[in-house]
């Protein structure tokens, strides 16, 4: 059964790319566009692992991943964080509240799909 | 020695010149006037940071105050040593460094001066850079679209097969983010370009207001007359200074002026005067709940007008103690910045929470007084006093909109703290802004430091 993955960008055309090679891949893919209400659509359509963007409008995506965290439905959810600051203060930020992952933009798809792979074996 | 028998006469000189009281001289330096009665009379050595505090209190450069510029060294040497404690270094052998060694003293002291400069530019740059509004948004427009290209590219060429409909999709979308990412990059290019060009390209309308006071010292003596202003005086004032070049700033130089002007006329400079010369103490003519009683004025109007007091060398024997100010609006937005040597003011975004400015507007009416000391910088300490008051006319059944002012005074020196171990006066550490702080376990920190975390 394809893997579930929902994809948490505001970015039209980042979504668009994603989108295509994930589901090119096997991927069963949902996207979302806002950081308002992302923690009730996560825990609704309860994916296998989200791919989340740090700016969002409404939120930022550490608050988010937080609420998330703060959570037992999705505190181990698999979580890869985008954002388009690679610097150490910001990959700590992520770990400190809790991604499974981090990726800087700009991102190549094949890093991507490893980094979906390999937190699905994880 | 000789340096030791001049400082503590020209201090003295100084003191009754200024027609200060050895007790209030003592008490703004922090130490007790016994103590300066020793310095005065040549029986202790002085010199490092107390030197830099007492020549400050006396408004004079600490060369003024010794046999010339070896003293001056000396207190320059002092203050290198306590930047670095934990190298422990030999502070009872700076003499004889600067007596045997002029030349490497003197490259040491210039080594510290210039980590002080770079310091506060760096401090100055990563607070403009964390905090410009533009520039953040722009890096990430051009992130973002050269990530969508990227990724939309690598499919494009990927040798599997694509059906027609997304292939001209994705080249649809590239083309839109080429485009894109184009005016991104000239628009960040134009304003980068803009930030070497001296002033108005990379300016804010709070850039272009703060130069403005910075350039008239924050007074304005043609506000402080009598009666009333000739026409277009607040215009003419505006439209003659080079500084304020967009409609937002001059509207908020006419705001400041039209306050300027009616607290001049509620609190005139004469009668401030007079009442801060017939103050007992020093403090008693700075304190500004002390001067909001003796003067029928409110608190934040008083602590506006210490802060736009004359030139020092204007102040005809009366004191000469600089005063900062900052103020904020109830969202926490600083309004108002006059700067005060040693206390370091956030140039864009928010400012340490610590600070008694926001205590303030969670307690409106209720002046506050505290002692501070900047975390990470060299233990400098400062008197605050700051109190919320309401801003606008009341109304029935409306929630009144507070407005805070903080105002900061130098406390040159802690005296061994007697008087400082409990109470309103135990110093308290607070910050800059959290991306220049370096303390640690702080309950109020919004984001990592770039002092403790690097960049």
């Amino acid at each position: 059964m394809a893997k579930h993955v929902l994809i948490i960008e505001d970015e039209p055309n980042i979504i668009e790319a994603i989108s295509f090679i994930l589901s090119r891949d096997g991927w069963q893919v949902d996207t979302h566009s806002n950081g308002h209400d992302a923690v009730a659509v996560v825990r609704a359509r309860a994916p296998d692992l989200v791919i989340l963007d740090v700016m969002l409008p409404g939120r930022s995506g550490y608050d988010i991943l937080t609420d998330l965290r703060a959570q037992p439905e999705t505190q181990d959810l698999p979580i890869l964080m985008l954002t388009a600051r690679g610097q150490a203060r910001d990959r700590e930020l992520a770990e400190k509240a809790g991604a499974s992952r981090f990726m800087t933009k700009p991102f190549s798809n094949a890093d991507v799909i490893e980094a979906l792979n390999a937190l699905v074996a994880e | 020695m000789p340096q030791r028998q001049l400082t503590g006469g020209r201090i003295r000189e100084r003191r009754i010149a200024l027609g200060l009281r050895q007790a209030d001289l003592a008490k703004q330096a922090g130490i007790s006037a016994s103590y300066l009665n020793l310095i005065e009379h040549n029986r202790r050595r002085i010199g490092g940071k107390l030197l830099l505090d007492l020549s400050a209190s006396l408004g004079v450069e600490p060369s003024a105050l010794t046999e010339g510029a070896e003293a001056a060294l000396i207190a320059t040497l002092r203050e290198a040593a306590s930047a670095v404690p934990h190298a422990k270094p030999e502070t009872e052998g700076i003499e004889d460094l600067a007596a045997r060694f002029p030349g490497w003293a003197g490259v040491l002291a210039e080594r510290h001066r210039r980590v002080l400069a770079l310091e506060r530019t760096v401090e100055q740059l990563a607070d403009r850079l964390t905090h410009d509004p533009y520039l953040a948004a722009s890096m990430h427009e051009v992130l973002s679209s050269v990530t969508a290209i990227r990724s939309t590219a690598a499919i494009l060429v990927d040798p599997r097969e694509i059906e027609p409909e997304w292939r001209d999709r994705f080249h649809r979308n590239i083309n839109e983010d080429a485009g894109r990412l184009a005016r991104s990059a000239q628009a960040l290019v134009a304003y980068l370009d803009g930030a070497g060009k001296a002033d108005a390209a990379l300016s804010s309308p709070q850039d272009e207001m703060e130069r403005f006071l910075t350039r008239r010292g924050h007074h304005f003596a043609e506000l402080e007359g009598e009666g009333a202003l000739p026409d277009r005086m607040m215009a003419a004032i505006i439209d003659e200074d080079e500084a304020l070049q967009s409609a937002s700033a001059r509207a908020q130089a006419r705001l400041y002026l039209e306050r300027y002007r009616a607290d001049a006329e509620r609190l005139p400079l004469v009668r401030l005067q007079q009442v801060r010369d017939e103050a007992q103490t020093t403090e008693e003519g700075l304190y500004p709940l002390h001067l909001s009683v003796r003067l029928g004025v409110d608190p934040a109007t008083v602590m506006r007008r210490l802060a736009s007091l004359p030139p020092a060398e204007e102040l005809d024997g009366a004191n000469r103690t600089p005063v900062g100010l900052v103020s904020c609006d109830a969202s926490g937005t600083l309004l108002l910045r006059r700067p005060l040597e040693g206390f370091a003011l956030p140039r864009f975004g928010a400012a340490c929470p610590r600070w008694p400015l926001f205590a303030a507007l969670s307690r409106p009416m209720t002046p506050i007084r505290q002692t501070l000391r900047q975390s990470g910088r060299h233990g400098r300490m400062f008197r605050a006093f700051a109190i919320a008051q309401p801003v606008g006319q009341p109304d029935y059944n409306a929630d009144p909109l507070f407005e805070a002012h903080m105002m900061i005074l130098p406390l040159s020196r802690d005296s061994a703290g007697q008087e400082m171990t409990s109470g309103p006066d135990l110093p308290r550490e607070v910050g800059v802004s959290c991306r220049i702080c370096p303390a640690r376990d702080c309950a109020g920190r919004r984001e990592p430091s770039i002092l403790t975390d690097g960049f």
